[in-house]
């Protein structure tokens, strides 16, 4: 074990601000409009610039080798072995100099490394870079009405007539589907076999006649997740990743990235700095919250979690690096991440008071009923990807060799 | 940046794995518990020509110099096992004898613990749930000390005892010899048999002082915390283990339990809350001797959050063995002494997240 700031990362730290000094100006800083980070949206990258002086930018901080790291740099990205201090050096000097980092997201998070897998050369010339820059945006097409939990019954199926092929049927839960640009999804080509094995994986642009979006609401009040019917959508044969009938093997490498984008504590991290901070200005019955033996009690239970979640990020980072299977610690963290976005936005709840009661953009409220926000989006988070007795099924059937359910 | 174990890391712990397994199958465990003194000598012999109580001893006195990160390591496979002896009290006294201020009479304990000739232990606790060293009633007069220690692990086993105190200039360490006058051991009924307490008085008994101030203290309190940690994660993840190997093969309603889903999310949970908490101790052990501003406050997170998926994970793994978990014929009770253990041993949860609390300076 080493994690010590040796003379190397102090190095390489300077090095940083000093590329940030150079080439993200004061002006530049100024001109960056603050990330709401109290929000799931805003930690999932929701309001990052995407302008062209942005872009500009991330170009000169990708050919240094600081943003999307584990990417190829032939498909756009910054290639370099594994360092998770190096990783945590960046992300804490861009943040001090408010300059654009990694856009999160489907596309980058997920799309992007699946097509570097399992892409073809011209997938990824065509796709990798524009969506690390935020050129292309992305929606994940996979949930049906009837195939949630059990996503491989999936119905939308897609037919080849000549060069195209013709794709009927419905998505469900799709965010951003009204702002993406494309579509990655899994609809059924193949309907005469096993159903794990008649699914192919495709990309589809949005602006294809006969595809409808319609927006749902969900219960935060926001609308970021739609229906998406498709009505003889025709797209270009190689529209496809992977082979017809593939599709779940292409799946499966997207749906490790998901676990990993939601997988981590990140937003814990930076709801929990936050409860703590409110904690030490809201005042009930005249003392701070912070001072009270019961809050006080709260805050460290949920720290230590947080913190055993954050070195068990680190714990995977290693053995990533040494090409070591994770087992049962690369399994968890989704549903563990998770439950502790729950137990820190329930406590910022608590810390709140009765500020507690206000909602979103209540401007008497300290938070401005952000936490609130963040609280209800643990649902988002624990249901995206796989529900929670999903990831529970994975982990018993994965890490602890238990039999698979009928 | 490298956050994983060594290959003499892997090593180490296969090492005590398969000496405990072979040496101390839960026969010979129950065999020790059921003894007077709870100390097997053969067995501690065993462990001490691996190097284990040693392995922390500067190499100048005949130990192997490693880290506490190598300590906590020998203790979760100690927690794993159920192993009993006097592992953690000896650990904790060479943490104290390490850091205190005498160094020749250190070297002379060292020494002998490194090689097995001289069992310690560390006493710092008084009355039930005061292990602050600013708290201490026990008092040194004239090279001797007067009070009564409540929590002393195997002390009447033990050849020297390093014994927090006060004098006129405040806390600090002394050293008590086996056999000093005025010394007496009486020891505790406790619920977890394979680690025994006494407790001890001082009547004007004689006594060495090796250190001034609490650093000393402070320090082997912590090392205390990060393998009563270690201890609770080697345990809990027997227990899972266990809990997982029951579930493929005790069938029910005409299938093996492990495919009935509430058996296998209950599983699945366990797995969750246990092990991200692996890093958590890994990392605290680790800060002991790299990143001292982090070590103390760690320290106390890290027992109490391990303590608390110790207790959570052995429920479930009695639980969901049925009646049979009930018995003491079976095991699983070893382990739940166990967590009983490191949960009320030098100071709760909620003790140390007071202290976390205050630490953070919030």
């Amino acid at each position: 074990m080493n994690l010590s700031y040796s003379k190397e990362y102090e190095g390489f730290r300077r090095d940083v601000r000093q590329f940030l000094a150079t080439n993200w100006s004061d002006a530049d800083r100024a001109s960056a409009p603050e990330a709401d980070l109290q929000t799931v949206r805003g930690a999932m990258g929701g309001g990052v610039r995407t302008d062209q002086r942005a872009t500009e930018f991330r170009k000169q901080a990708i050919e240094r080798g600081y943003l999307y790291r584990s990417i190829p740099r032939q498909y756009g990205g910054g290639e370099q072995p594994p360092d998770p201090l190096k990783a945590t050096i960046i992300a804490e000097e861009f943040k001090r100099a408010k300059a654009p980092f990694e856009i999160m997201g489907q596309g980058p998070s997920m799309l992007a490394p699946t097509l570097v897998e399992k892409g073809t050369e011209e997938q990824r010339q065509r796709y990798v870079e524009r969506t690390l820059l935020g050129q292309i945006t992305w929606c994940q097409g996979y949930s049906e009405p009837g195939a949630g939990s059990d996503l491989a019954s999936l119905r939308t199926s897609a037919v080849l007539d000549g060069d195209e092929w013709v794709i009927n049927g419905q998505k469900i839960w799709t965010s951003n589907a009204h702002e993406a640009d494309m579509m990655f999804a899994l609809i059924r080509t193949e309907p005469d076999k096993p159903k794990h094995d008649g699914i192919t994986y495709f990309l589809i642009d949005m602006k294809t006649a006969g595809i409808d979006v319609r927006p749902l609401r969900q219960m935060t009040g926001e609308e970021d997740f739609n229906e998406v019917f498709f009505e003889d959508v025709r797209v270009p044969k190689d529209s496809i990743v992977g082979e017809r009938g593939q599709g779940w093997l292409v799946s499966r490498s997207t749906l490790k990235h998901e676990r990993a984008l939601i997988g981590n504590a990140s937003l814990a991290r930076r709801t929990f700095d936050g409860l703590v901070a409110m904690a030490q200005i809201i005042e009930v019955d005249g003392r701070r919250v912070i001072d009270d033996p019961v809050m006080r009690d709260r805050i460290a239970t949920v720290e230590a979690d947080l913190l055993a979640a954050e070195y068990n990020g680190f714990r995977l980072l290693t053995l990533g690096a040494k090409h070591q299977d994770a087992g049962l610690a690369g399994l968890v963290p989704k549903l563990h991440s998770t439950n502790l976005v729950y137990k820190v936005t329930r406590l910022a709840m608590d810390i709140l008071s009765d500020h507690g009661l206000c909602a979103p953009g209540e401007p008497s409220a300290p938070d401005m009923g952000g936490f609130s926000t963040a609280y209800m989006w643990y649902w988002g988070m624990a249901l995206g990807g796989g529900a929670p007795n999903i990831q529970r099924n994975i982990i018993g059937e994965r890490g602890l060799g238990l039999p698979r359910n009928v | 940046m490298d956050f994983g174990l060594t290959e003499d890391q892997i090593l180490l712990k296969d090492t005590v794995r398969r000496f405990l397994d072979s040496e101390c199958p839960t026969t010979r465990t129950r065999a020790i518990m059921e003894s007077d003194s709870g100390h097997d000598a053969d067995l501690w012999r065993g462990l001490v020509d691996l190097g284990v109580a040693g392995l922390t001893v500067p190499p100048e006195h005949g130990g192997s110099g490693l880290e506490i990160l190598d300590l906590a390591l020998v203790a979760e496979e100690m927690g794993w096992g159920a192993t009993p002896g006097p592992f953690l009290g000896n650990a904790m006294a060479i943490a104290a004898l390490t850091a205190c201020d005498d160094r020749a009479e250190a070297a002379r304990w060292l020494s002998a613990i490194a090689t097995g000739e001289a069992l310690a232990t560390l006493a710092v606790g008084e009355k039930i749930g005061t292990w602050d060293a600013d708290l201490l009633e026990t008092t040194a007069d004239g090279g001797a000390l007067t009070g009564a220690k409540s929590l002393v692990p195997y002390a009447g086993e033990s050849d020297v005892l390093v014994v927090a105190a006060r004098d006129a200039d405040g806390p600090g360490l002394w050293l008590v010899e086996r056999g000093a006058a005025g010394l007496a051991t009486t020891p505790v009924r406790g619920n977890d048999m394979t680690r025994r307490l006494d407790g001890v008085r001082f009547e004007q008994t004689p006594a060495v002082k090796i250190a001034a101030g609490r650093a000393a203290i402070d320090r082997a309190r912590d090392i205390g915390l990060v393998l009563l940690a270690a201890d609770s994660f080697g345990g809990a993840n027997r227990c899972l283990r266990m809990t997982a190997d029951y579930a493929v093969t005790r069938e029910q309603f005409g299938q093996i339990i492990g495919a009935f889903q509430g058996v296998k999310h209950q599983l699945a949970d366990m797995a969750t809350d246990l092990e991200p908490s692996l890093s958590l101790w890994w990392y605290t052990a680790h800060a002991l001797d790299h990143i001292p501003d982090k070590a103390e406050r760690h320290a106390a997170l890290a027992k109490a959050h391990l303590s608390d998926v110790y207790d959570m994970v052995v429920r479930y793994a009695i639980e969901l063995h049925g009646g049979i978990g009930f018995t003491w014929e079976f095991d699983l009770h070893l382990w739940f002494r166990r967590a009983l253990f490191n949960r009320a041993f030098m100071g709760t949860a909620a003790d140390h997240r007071r202290r976390a609390a205050a630490l953070a300076n919030w």
